[in-house]
């Protein structure tokens, strides 16, 4: 049996050899670039238009899909009907199925042969190997991220709060926008944060929409297949510090938020 | 004014059955009822934040069943006060006047006139979460009376405070009622009824026990669970001359103990507490009247004798009591009992 005295000691071993798990491959990959290697490919314009093309299309797809989602999620907070748990589940689905199988059913519903994609070709556009198809690609496989954070933070808005506005005199919309998203925000721009850090880092539903033009995880695997490890590896470093420095810019937002509202 | 014509609804584990009230502009009517009773559904079906699963709620003769909430011009205050967190006081206050077509000089004024009647001119600037309990509720009465409701709806609004703030609460709640706002308030506690309302509805299972005055029902309970409820039939408002001394009516006199150094107020004495005797006797109690008995009356399964010593005073006895003193109508008998027996209500 395990003495009472003990049981701190061996949590805080097990926990540990988890974070070296994590961190250890991380540190090898840093520790195996040089700076020098690293500026380099910070030069090499393929790699920076990459990194840019996969920051604002993950950006403008997590804002565009937001648009829909914040309202999805308010109405699955405050909804309850027979079918809530089978919707819960859909939106779910995108987490569990290959990535790969999603670009197959992504490049589906928007190729040439398919509603979306004749719609787009009559107006000169073509979503395969375009930003757009890969912003959906993204979006199809991050979105449970918001959705699910920001039904968790509608779902924390307390009715009576709402109720109270709706008596005071506001129409249902104004007590959504002044009430239920200010006092959600702080779920909903987590669940942005993780749709938008999701989004940069798809791989398998992009490929297949679009190899071209080159998001950087796609690079990363291009460089690797064609040049080796050693050619990849400071693309690889330098997208994970991009993606950190933005994530902790993004994550102070949030922070600074959460002490005003406080 | 506020009429309900056989309300009902059913909610989990409770039901309201054919609710009727009828409330008077400018009544502070109190609706009491123990806990889990359906009150505070009852005020949301008002609000129309609920519908009933029948019947009817008219404002002013207008049937408003229907109506939205936003349209209804009745006003809800919750027990928990329901601010808006991440606004500051003042926005709270202001959140109705937002659509209102007044220049911003006007809105700013309508909140200084209604934080200084609410007293909460001072923390308009802070957030609702670093507000006291009396705080929050006076901010949220501010926040609704602002919208000069026709009907104010208070859920349990003094139970979450403690006693002194109760009592300068019960003066603000006054002071409103008497501008001319009606007011419905709901409780449990029974000292409010008598400390605020002119009338009074008590709600048991689902159904409207009795209402009327609430002199009257506290009086003259119907049955034994009003009775029980109620508890007290000796209630009086007084005037205090020191802090011992309670006048009630031109002259009688009370001595009580007035730590407080209350002016007005009201006061109740337990009929359990009133001793009652043939002769006048030595005890340690500071009030002894003399008086005749009026009327003998069964109190659930106790007796009441109501005796006139220059006002009504009911004792409760028990039968074998009685029975051993054989207490008669028009008899003269001598009733006492201590100042501390005197719980005073501050209004």
């Amino acid at each position: 049996m395990l003495k009472k005295n003990n049981v701190p000691l061996i949590f805080s071993l097990l926990g540990g050899l988890i974070l070296l798990f994590i961190l250890a491959p991380l540190a090898g990959m840093f520790v195996s670039t040089s700076t020098e290697q690293l500026f380099e490919t910070a030069q090499d314009s393929d790699v920076t238009e990459s990194i840019f093309l996969t920051l604002w299309v993950s950006g403008v797809s997590t804002l565009f899909f937001a648009i829909g989602a914040i309202p999805l999620s308010y109405f699955l907070a405050r909804s309850n009907f027979k079918l809530k748990k089978l919707i819960n589940g859909i939106i779910d689905l995108p987490v569990v199925i290959p990535h790969s199988a999603a670009g197959i059913a992504i490049l589906g519903f928007i190729s040439r042969d398919s509603v979306v994609g004749k719609a787009a070709s009559s107006v000169g556009l073509n979503f395969v190997g375009h930003p757009v198809g890969i912003g959906l690609a993204m979006a199809f496989v991050s979105i449970p991220f918001l959705i699910n954070a920001a039904r968790d933070g509608f779902e924390a808005v307390p009715v009576k709060l709402e109720k109270t506005a709706l008596n005071l005199g506001a129409s249902p919309i104004r007590v959504f926008f002044s009430v239920s998203l200010p006092l959600a925000w702080r779920y909903i721009l987590s669940g942005l944060i993780m749709m938008f850090a999701r989004g940069l880092s798809e791989f398998g539903a992009v490929i297949i929409v679009a190899y071209h033009p080159m998001i950087t995880p796609i690079l990363i695997y291009e460089r690797f297949g064609s040049f080796g490890l050693k050619y990849a590896r400071p693309v690889a470093v330098l997208f994970i510090i991009v993606c950190l420095v933005f994530f902790v810019i993004l994550r102070t937002f949030t922070k600074e938020k959460n002490s005003r509202n406080a | 004014m506020l009429k309900l014509q056989n309300i009902s609804v059913q909610f989990g584990a409770f039901c309201l059955k054919n609710i009727n009230l009828n409330i008077e502009k400018g009544d502070y009517y109190v609706l009491l009822g123990k806990s889990g009773t359906g009150k505070t559904v009852l005020l949301e079906i008002i609000a129309g934040l609920t519908r009933p699963a029948e019947g009817k709620v008219f404002l002013k003769n207008e049937d408003i069943t229907k109506k939205k909430i936003q349209h209804r011009k009745i006003g809800i205050v919750f027990q928990d006060f329901a601010l808006f967190p991440h606004l500051t006081v003042r926005e709270n206050v202001a959140y109705s006047l937002k659509k209102k077509k007044l220049t911003r000089t006007e809105k700013e004024n309508m909140v200084l006139e209604y934080a200084k009647l609410t007293n909460v001119s001072h923390i308009l600037d802070r957030s609702p979460q670093n507000l006291s309990g009396g705080e929050q509720q006076r901010v949220a009465l501010a926040r609704m009376l602002i919208t000069k409701p026709d009907c104010l709806l208070l859920d349990e609004p003094l139970s979450s405070l403690d006693v002194q703030l109760r009592g300068d609460l019960r003066n603000l709640l006054r002071q409103i009622n008497k501008s001319g706002v009606t007011i419905l308030h709901v409780t449990h506690d029974y000292e409010e009824a008598i400390a605020l309302s002119n009338k009074v509805a008590v709600l048991h299972q689902g159904k409207i026990a009795q209402f009327g005055n609430t002199k009257d029902v506290f009086e003259k309970p119907a049955n034994e669970f009003v009775a029980n409820f109620t508890g007290v039939k000796n209630f009086y408002e007084v005037a205090f001359t020191s802090e011992t001394v309670a006048i009630i009516g031109d002259t009688t006199q009370i001595i009580v103990s007035n730590r407080r150094k209350l002016k007005h107020g009201k006061i109740i004495i337990r009929g359990e507490e009133i001793l009652i005797a043939t002769k006048k006797t030595q005890t340690s109690a500071a009030n002894h009247f003399e008086g005749d008995i009026l009327q003998i009356i069964p109190y659930l399964s106790n007796y009441e004798i109501i005796v006139d010593v220059g006002i009504r005073l009911t004792v409760v006895i028990t039968e074998n009591s009685l029975l051993k003193f054989d207490f008669q109508i028009g008899q003269k008998v001598w009733l006492s009992f201590k100042s501390t027996a005197v719980k005073i209500i501050d209004i």
